[in-house]
């Protein structure tokens, strides 16, 4: 077992402890983690160094405020992070409202089942793999679409590609991971 | 038990919208649309999480950039002083309503189900509500009678528009409640509400807003958008 095939199921550990027994050591290893990777994320998306300072934090205190709602058998850590870092820029470099889906009706309340969990848990241990196995100019396609905040429009406009070999190039890299996945 | 929604919808999401959704990259009417739509569809909430995942896995890749030195305690101290909001996110589930005819990101918008939009009209029983959102596009919901034509309209840049109750009928087929049109620039439709209940949609375009309140309605074109 490499590192990587370890670490999602125990970043899942450790949301647990901070949720159930507000644990600070637990909170203190997953901050050393994602916090600079959030703070690297928002200021490829345009926030200056305070301001990215900034917002990882408020990132991490939302982590540690909503653990209960996190959702093992839906998603990786990594998953849910990015997605409260995502909602944190649209807020703070946007400024703009995030509409968000309706909660499916069970809710993130139930007990979550062990095995789904960890088949999740694995399923994104696989795509993270796959994703770093991409070749590089399909996976830094991938990487901009999140990270720089670039539409397919503005990345063709930087690299000099047209619109549609960006658009396939992407799917492509898309379908490799889904296929990976398999 | 997970308790499935409707799987009658037959016109979905493209992977580009789903992706800008997940990256946070669609401009705030658009989101809209695409919330309202996942919040409906089982399958595009799938595929949204399979990109969100994507983004996670982008995340966790990334490089890092060294937080400053005091960060933790700093963070600690932000979590003490945050009011504990546990409460506040359930809210959401209490709020969830089978019945409501607009699911729950378009009831924030509206301020409430159906009954509660402020129509404006636009001529011929057609009526129309503007929804607040930044400005790099527009979102609007749009009551059509049914049997009644929308007047020929082409677009300017890419037009979303779903089916929140009715139907209607263009050269590309039926759209019922779900169902999401993409459009974009090149195409020219017609589209006529089918007969049975009067359709109401949302739509999203990133064309600038043609219907202002301050313009007299009779220097409007009949419909614009
Ligand atoms: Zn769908």
């Amino acid at each position: 077992m490499n590192e990587r095939q370890t670490s999602d199921v125990r970043w899942v550990q450790l949301v647990e402890r901070v949720r159930s027994g507000r644990d600070q050591r637990a909170f203190a290893e997953l901050f050393g983690h994602f916090a600079p990777r959030v703070k690297a994320f928002l200021m490829k998306s345009g926030a200056d160094a305070s301001l990215a300072e900034e917002c990882a934090q408020e990132v991490m205190a939302t982590v540690w405020h909503k653990a209960h709602l996190f959702d093992p058998e839906r998603a990786s850590v990594a998953t849910w992070v990015f997605t409260i870092a995502r909602n944190r820029r649209i807020d703070a470099l946007r400024k703009q409202r995030r509409p968000e889906p309706e909660d499916l009706p069970w809710g993130p309340e139930h007990e979550p089942d062990q095995s789904e969990t960890i088949a999740l848990q694995q399923e994104s241990e696989q795509l993270g793999r796959a994703l770093a196995a991409l070749p590089d100019n399909q996976r830094m396609l991938i990487e901009r679409a999140y990270f720089g905040e670039l539409s397919h429009s503005e990345i063709a406009a930087e690299t000099g590609l047209p619109l549609g070999t960006i658009k396939s190039r992407i799917r492509l890299a898309l379908e490799r991971l889904r296929h990976e996945m398999k | 038990m997970k308790k499935t929604m409707t799987t009658t919808i037959k016109h979905h999401l493209t992977d580009d919208l789903l992706m800008a959704y997940a990256a946070g990259n669609l401009p705030e009417a658009f989101s809209l649309v695409v919330a309202t739509h996942v919040s409906l569809c089982d399958e595009c909430r799938a595929r949204l999480m399979e990109y969100e995942a994507v983004g996670g896995a982008v995340l966790d890749d990334a490089p890092e950039c060294a937080m400053a030195e005091d960060s933790f305690a700093a963070t600690m101290r932000l979590i003490d002083g945050m009011p504990a909001d546990e409460r506040i996110e359930t809210s959401a589930m209490v709020r969830h309503d089978g019945n409501a005819v607009f699911p729950q990101p378009l009831r924030d918008y509206v301020g409430g189900d159906a009954e509660a939009v402020r129509w404006k009209s636009l001529g011929g029983r057609i009526r129309q509500a503007v929804l607040p959102t930044s400005k790099e596009a527009s979102v609007r919901l749009l009551y059509i009678p049914a049997g009644m034509a929308m007047p020929d309209h082409g677009h300017k840049g890419m037009e979303l528009t779903m089916v929140l109750q009715g139907a209607f009928e263009d050269d590309e087929g039926l759209y019922a409640r779900g169902d999401v049109e993409v459009a974009n620039e090149e195409m020219e439709h017609t589209p006529v509400a089918a007969p049975g209940p009067d359709c109401i949609c949302l739509v999203a375009t990133d064309a600038p807003l043609k219907f202002s309140g301050l313009l007299p309605r009779i220097a409007q074109p009949f419909i614009g958008i």
